[in-house]
């Protein structure tokens, strides 16, 4: 996201939904043609090795400027199914953009920017990019039909496969679906790379939970392999008295709530406190602001060194007026009779040691405590993980995240395979959209190989 | 500030930036606002037999994303009747003594003609003629223009009957549309001109629509060759100059023409030969006010080389510009490349790679970073590398000491040469 470019900073009280309108306008194609033609067409280019899906980035952009979108958003497409999602929410100053050589001399090419023209393109022209490859008779079952699982389904419809992706939700997309905040990513460009799946003849089963509505038993009888993408769970528990009032919410939730109309009025002029410094933890401060809410405060129990958020997520939340108390950790919530939050009670922290993270362990400061105003309170301290599902499946783990043989993917179960935030952790990459993507592309890529054997060719249109 | 006036082949010119008989000097009111924004001189738009025009007219080549590399058109010479152009020049030249007023002339190849159109252009008091051998379209099939500027007995002729009648400087415009321009330029010269203009324009098609099938511009369906102008040929028009400048038998003063943008462009053409420039696609582009920086870059330059007028820059690189029988073939210049400036774009390597000679490595340092080195003895010094970095200062061409100079047309006198058999 490009800051500078952002429009329409002012927050509508009387239409919600205004403020969770795309807030970084596309690039008119003007821009657009300009900004391709300021890009160098390196080659070995450092935006593609940054790039975890590895897409051909100067060739889409060169694409765009000879005018050919639909070739450009087929290569962008090609090696991301995610591509137009991607566009929007990968942090590209730490990727792509962060490596364009362009960096050394002048501006960095808006990549991002350049990515989500070329898909739009596709978007509004309704263009199917793909096709299904010719049946091959087997059968895969994916659970979870996020960014990992579509992309691992994309791979093997082409591929062949007849695919049939198990969705807990109403509607496929996971992540990009519910999870990022509307004005960053619109869900109907989540649902636009749903759509281009579904059309590839994988059967998408909604509102189905793989343990519930369908067992685990099933799954692996019934299909030739089984990928494990499902993803994160709620955030956890804090652990402090109060978290049961009402008023408290899970960011993950809160969010979600963002996603789909009608938008919630009730925290129009209210106070509401965020816990955590990470990116959902940004994402569940700026919907607050966008809900109405008068006054948005995050706290931290370390500083602003140690958050995670990127610094472009940091920056936009400060541009949109939230407030951050850092070195202050929650202690107590306080409701009042009816069981309504009231108050946040913190303490105040003081940096010590190095932990094991190798950041500084916050302690807290004795006898500072002090209260925080707060109609509502969004809990936004990490996610869970499917536990039980994983269990379920008898795959080994180590706190919940899955363990894979990396040239295979193949968990302990070979005929189960793990892709996306399942995997993610104990240093097995970063969670983002886009590593999730790759993880899901190469997956299919592996069943195809222990399948066939064969390298795996793919033909476009 | 240097002196910028120029006297070419006695026309008076405060300074050496004219606009070319065009469409931007079709009126009094555009050469008189040209004048205010500070145009020297202007080459009134071809005066004749009234022309009908078709619509549409122009159209301009783009290169990626950049508006109007080049510029094509169809139009014809003045659409305007003789006496109304008459009256406006002598309005014009009446409140601009000072300027250069020139009468760009095209008319039937007949001496009575030329006599006529001479004497009643005359009377209105221009400071002189430019002689409209050029124009490529229309008139070219009415054995007027490029038709007549192509052969040198024609050019020859029309001179002298022009210079029959004509108590003004004679200047020759010639077509590029030519094998060998020195040719019709010395005709001109024979024929009596006072200098010789060049380029006109060259024969073009700017484009075919790929939706529509149809020519750009087309006219109801239809195209015919253009004029070809604007930055894109440059480095011809160029070419052309400095022939006619280093040729022995061309001793005429030479305005230059085509592409010239800017006073860069200027001091190139002017170090070439050329006495004063003539401009109109850049006017076309963006007006007559980039004739400001034009007259402040061009004084700016002169200043900072110490040089106090023109005569210190017109022709001083012409003894440069030779046949290739005269290069030193033991001359040789390799490509280094600044590291602490290189970006890494890796373009020369590619270029180098694919379409030259192969001698610029892709190398990891032992700190991982990666870095590009050129392997010297394998490099021809093409330039290819150089011309594709995209950050100044990052590849120099170096040079290196490579033996006594020898040239291919010495080579060759040498290998002539009789045994000496002692």
């Amino acid at each position: 996201m490009h800051l500078n470019r952002v429009k329409n900073k002012t927050i509508s009280l009387d239409n919600l939904r205004m403020n969770f309108q795309e807030i970084e306008p596309d690039l008119t194609p003007k821009e657009a043609v300009e900004e391709s033609n300021r890009c160098l067409y390196c080659y070995d280019a450092p935006c593609i090795k940054a790039c975890p899906t590895g897409i051909n980035i100067p060739s889409f952009i060169k694409k765009i400027a000879s005018g050919n979108l639909k070739g450009s958003a087929r290569v962008i497409m090609e090696a991301n199914p995610v591509g137009a999602s991607c566009a929007r929410v990968c942090p590209t100053e730490e990727l792509c953009e962060g490596a364009c050589v362009l960096n050394h001399a002048s501006l960095p090419i808006m990549i991002g920017n350049l990515q989500r023209h070329a898909t739009n393109w596709a978007i509004h022209n309704n263009e199917q990019l793909f096709k299904a490859g010719e049946k091959n008779g087997k059968r895969v079952a994916v659970i979870g039909g996020g960014p990992a699982g579509l992309s691992a389904a994309r791979e093997l419809a082409r591929l062949g496969y007849e695919v049939t992706i198990f969705e807990a939700k109403e509607k496929a997309g996971g992540l990009d679906t519910y999870g990022i905040v509307s004005f960053r990513l619109p869900q109907e460009i989540s649902l636009w790379e749903v759509e281009q799946i579904e059309k590839l003849g994988v059967n998408i089963q909604t509102n189905t939970k793989v343990g519930k509505d369908i067992q685990v038993r099933e799954l692996i009888e019934n299909f030739d392999a089984v990928i494990l993408a499902a993803g994160m769970s709620k955030v956890p528990m804090l652990g402090i008295d109060g978290e049961e009032a009402e008023g408290v919410f899970d960011a993950i939730e809160f969010v979600e709530g963002t996603k789909t109309p009608p938008l919630d009025q009730q925290f129009i002029g209210k106070k509401i406190v965020v816990i955590g410094a990470g990116n959902t933890a940004i994402d569940a401060a700026t919907c607050s602001v966008r809900l109405g809410a008068e006054n948005v405060k995050m706290v931290y129990r370390r500083t602003e060194k140690e958050m995670t958020a990127y610094e472009f997520e940091y920056e936009f939340a400060k541009q949109d007026g939230v407030e951050f108390r850092w070195l202050t950790q929650p202690k107590r919530i306080i409701a009042d009779k009816s069981g309504k939050v009231e108050a946040l009670e913190c303490v105040r922290m003081e940096l010590g040691e190095p932990d094991a993270s190798g950041r500084r362990r916050p302690v807290p400061v004795a006898g500072s405590e002090f209260i925080i105003e707060a109609d509502a309170i969004v809990k936004a301290i990490g996610q869970t993980r499917y536990l039980s599902l994983i269990e379920e499946l008898g795959l080994e783990h180590n706190n919940g995240i899955v363990k894979i043989n990396t040239k295979t993917h193949q968990t302990s179960n070979p005929k189960v395979y793990a892709a996306g935030d399942v995997i993610f952790g104990d240093g097995q990459g970063e969670a983002m959209v886009v590593t999730a993507a790759q993880q899901g592309k190469l997956t299919a890529h592996a069943i195809h190989q222990q399948f066939t054997a064969d390298k795996v060719t793919l033909e476009s249109v | 500030m240097a002196d910028l006036r120029v006297n070419f082949a006695g026309i008076q010119s405060p300074n050496p930036f004219w606009l070319a008989s065009a469409p931007p000097t079709n009126s009094g009111y555009q050469v008189q606002r040209a004048f205010e924004a500070g145009w020297g001189g202007a080459v009134w738009k071809t005066l004749g037999e009234p022309i009908l025009n078709v619509s549409s007219r122009f159209a301009g080549t783009h290169f990626n994303g950049q508006r109007v590399a080049g510029f094509n058109n169809i139009e014809l010479i003045t659409d305007r009747p003789l006496e109304e152009n008459l009256k406006e020049i002598y309005e014009t030249k009446k409140r601009f003594p000072n300027h250069a007023v020139i009468a760009s002339l095209m008319v039937e190849p007949k001496q009575e003609k030329w006599h006529e159109i001479v004497k009643k252009v005359q009377a209105v008091g221009v400071d002189g003629f430019e002689l409209n051998f050029g124009c490529p379209h229309g008139m070219a099939e009415r054995g007027m223009g490029a038709a007549s500027g192509q052969v040198p007995e024609l050019v020859e002729k029309q001179t002298y009957w022009a210079k029959e009648a004509a108590e003004v400087p004679v200047i020759v415009k010639l077509t590029p549309n030519i094998t060998d321009i020195t040719a019709t330029a010395y005709a001109a010269v024979q024929g009596g001109a006072d200098a010789i203009s060049m380029i006109n324009t060259i024969n073009s098609l700017a484009g075919v629509d790929i939706d529509s099938w149809k020519t750009i511009p087309n006219v109801a369906g239809k195209g015919a060759h253009g004029g070809y102008c604007g930055p894109a040929v440059k480095p011809i028009a160029l070419n052309m100059v400095a022939e006619c400048a280093r040729h022995p038998e061309l001793n005429v003063p030479i305005s230059g023409i085509g592409g010239i943008s800017n006073w860069q462009d200027t001091v190139e053409f002017m170090l070439m030969g050329a006495g004063c420039v003539q401009v109109c696609t850049a006017a076309m582009h963006h007006g007559f006010s980039i004739v400001e920086d034009m007259i402040d870059g061009l004084n700016n330059y002169l200043d900072g080389k110490g040089i106090a007028a023109l005569d210190g820059l017109i022709g001083k690189s012409v003894h440069t510009y030779s046949d290739w029988g005269n290069l030193d073939l033991n001359y040789k210049v390799v490509a280094r490349i600044n590291n602490d400036v290189c970006i890494n774009c890796n373009k020369c390597h590619i270029a180098c790679e694919d379409t030259s000679h192969q001698c610029i490595d892709m190398l990891t340092a032992e700190s991982g970073a990666a870095y590009l080195k050129v392997r010297e003895e394998d490099c021809v010094g093409c330039n290819l590398c150089s011309i594709v970095c995209p950050v100044d200062g990052a590849i120099d061409m170096v040079e290196i000491p490579n033996g006594e100079p020898m040239t291919w047309n010495e080579r060759q006198a040498a290998i002539k040469l009789p045994i000496c058999h002692s």
